[in-house]
């Protein structure tokens, strides 16, 4: 076992970090790829590659996760891979399967949905009408080469679109490493760096878009502004925290405020930052503005990725935060965050009400979510940690398979959007309507769906843990909530289609896939959700 | 001279930042203001390591300029690519996306 001194010595826990480091050097790989292979040869080896480094990740999550491991802090304490540590990435990792399917799909939108520079795509497309007399080369950018090569090639093909960009993989690859960081980390420096990891290259994939650049763009640089500007109050947090406990360690933190009497200024101001920037991520409450904004304008895989992953990554990062580091204060600080889950959920189907948009129904939806999952991080017990991991990975996938679904209803310039494109979809489209009605349901919370478990989970938790006015909040959100989805349901099924509506296309393999997984999760976990319980509730964190 | 002072110079130069991010309409200026913010906990974090006595917060202040530089680039290139297509950076004009 020469390999097992030599990690000793170094103290690095290589097992235990396997999922992490195969995620992150998969993503250094996938630069190579993109910097090696000619453009042609580039997509379907991103594709393959970006896939097997998820897949691979998710055994060694698995494998970890039976083996009965021990939990462990590695990294000198930066890192802990502990149980419910070892559910979300399992989470993350199964959610990022569909996405990357999403993302590679080119039957949906020609070509890809995705885009780097459309002046030079513009130019190449005329070049190609224009008959391709030109010469190819000196015209520097990939996709001009492209375009270029295939009119130069085989004659002008106008139906044939430009090759889509593949920066996406490696992108994307990165956002998912931040995002297991994330919700691993033990330290809040760590936390931090890991939050810039996963941030920045969603702000880039929002405004990648290959119709209505303009919303993508737009979306793009609210997310980034708003987004920098939550983590500056994050990280002055950090600091004061810092500045309270003499170290960032989660766990030095609390035996810090449980320790002799020190300036509760500090713990408590740092805490309030802290926590602006951790709700900014899970866009709860009145941190949210920036959800519908960035989920409607981002391509609408992308927005799948970010509404199921980053809240993930971040809710994670919550519960570990408020478990480990301020449990022991949790009394002094509890009812502040009351009245923000209470804020978020009230929003939530407020505002989502008065939506005509569908993506923008979805984003408010998701910071009444948010609002619900938060009652399961206050209750800080062993049902509140396992109702909350279980709502995040029902949630994931529901949400998934509803930007799915949202994708395929197209009008003539990209997604249809608009409520009213989805009129008569049932006569139209059975198979699409059942599907997106029964998601619906899902996230309305109806048994035998797993938004009903989910729901159940985090409420029974909540109101074990004394919060019987938070619940009764919730449950009234919910019932308001169904309204809207309840709205899209009758929508479809009982009015007539526009004459000139919008068409539904029919999805490539992996859309499918990625559709049906979401869909087939959602049921599984509504029918049968005891073994997903179980391994939710399996452990605590590790200190 | 006394490290609280240092403090409060920080948590001032953190809420100017906050305020130009506020009420400032060009998205370049309310990027600077943001990296005012962080520059500003970067203050705070080494005066508190002076008070502690520990090293951590020096090199902590090194993560934040690392961090800070990487997401100039990102921030600056976002920001160029709205600017070529709307010829304007002021984020008062982006307003497509609403209600």
């Amino acid at each position: 076992m020469g390999s097992q001194s030599f990690s000793d010595a170094l103290g690095v826990d290589y097992g235990a970090l396997a999922p992490l480091l195969i995620v992150l050097g998969g993503a250094c790989v996938s630069v190579l790829i993109e910097a090696v292979l000619p453009l042609e040869r580039r997509r379907p080896a991103q594709l393959v590659f970006s896939l097997a480094v998820v897949v691979v990740a998710l055994v060694a999550v698995v494998v970890r996760a039976t083996s009965g491991a021990a939990d462990v802090v590695v990294l000198a304490g930066s890192l802990s891979v502990d149980a419910p540590g070892l559910f979300l990435w399992g989470t993350l990792l199964a959610l990022a399967i569909p996405s990357v399917l999403m993302l590679a799909d080119r039957s949906v939108e020609p070509g890809g949905v995705f885009v780097a520079d459309p002046e030079a795509l513009a130019e190449a497309q005329e070049k190609v009408l224009a008959g391709g007399s030109r010469s190819p080369s000196g015209t520097g950018p990939d996709s001009r080469g492209a375009v270029a090569r295939r009119g130069g090639g085989g004659g002008p093909d106008p139906a044939t679109p430009p090759e889509m960009h593949t920066e996406i993989f490696p992108l994307v690859l990165f956002a998912l490493g931040g995002m297991l960081a994330f919700s691993a980390a033990n330290d809040l420096l760590t936390m931090f760096v890991a939050l810039e990891v996963l941030s920045l290259p969603l702000y880039l994939l929002c405004g990648l878009a290959r119709r209505r650049r303009l919303l993508s763009q737009e979306a793009a640089v609210k997310y980034f502004l708003l987004g920098a500007f939550a983590s500056a109050f994050f990280l002055y947090g950090v600091a004061l925290l810092y500045g309270y406990a003499g170290s960032v360690r989660l766990g030095d933190i609390a035996a810090s405020a449980a320790g002799p009497l020190r300036s509760d200024t500090l713990l408590f101001a740092g805490l309030a930052l802290l926590v602006v920037g951790l709700m900014f991520k899970a866009s709860v409450g009145p941190f949210h503005t920036w959800t519908p904004d960035v989920y409607q304008g981002a391509p609408t895989p992308v927005t799948a990725f970010m509404a199921a992953c980053t809240k993930v990554a971040a809710f994670g990062a919550i519960l570990r935060v408020f478990t480990v580091a301020f449990g022991t204060t949790a009394l002094e600080w509890r009812g502040v965050l009351w009245a923000v889950a209470i804020a978020s959920m009230v929003i939530g189907t407020v505002l989502g009400i008065t939506q005509t948009d569908l993506k923008r129904m979805v984003a408010y939806s998701s910071v009444a979510h948010a609002g619900f999952i938060l009652i399961g991080c206050l209750a800080i017990t062993p049902a509140g940690l396992s109702g909350t991991l279980f709502y995040l990975l029902a949630y994931g996938f529901t949400t998934i398979a509803i930007l799915g679904l949202v994708s395929l209803v197209r009008s003539g310039d990209g997604e249809a959007g608009h409520l009213s494109g989805f009129a008569g979809l049932g006569q139209r489209s059975p198979v699409v309507a059942a599907a997106l009605s029964f998601c619906l349901l899902a996230l309305a919370g109806v048994p035998l769906t797993s938004g009903f478990t989910a729901k159940f989970a985090v409420f029974s938790a909540g109101l074990a843990d004394g919060m019987a006015p938070l619940v009764i909040v919730g449950l009234v959100c919910s019932a308001i909530a169904a309204f809207f989805y309840l709205r899209v349901i009758v929508l479809m099924y009982f009015s007539d289609p526009a004459p000139d509506g919008p068409t539904v296309s029919l999805p490539g393999p992996m859309t499918t896939v990625a559709i049906t997984l979401g869909v087939a999760v959602t049921l599984l976990l509504g029918v049968l959700p005891t073994a997903a319980l179980e391994w939710a509730g399996a452990g605590s964190f590790l200190g | 001279m006394s490290p609280t002072n240092y403090l409060l110079l920080s948590a001032l130069l953190f809420s100017i930042g906050t305020v130009g991010v506020l009420v400032r309409r060009n998205a370049i200026v309310v990027f600077m203001c943001v990296e005012l913010m962080l520059n500003a906990v970067n203050l705070s974090l080494v005066t508190f390591s002076r008070i502690n006595g520990s090293l951590d917060g020096q090199v902590m202040a090194f993560f934040v300029m690392v961090v800070a530089a990487a997401e100039v680039v990102v921030g600056l290139s976002i920001i160029m690519a709205i600017f070529r297509t709307r010829r304007t950076a002021s984020v008062d004009d982006a307003n497509l996306l609403k209600y």
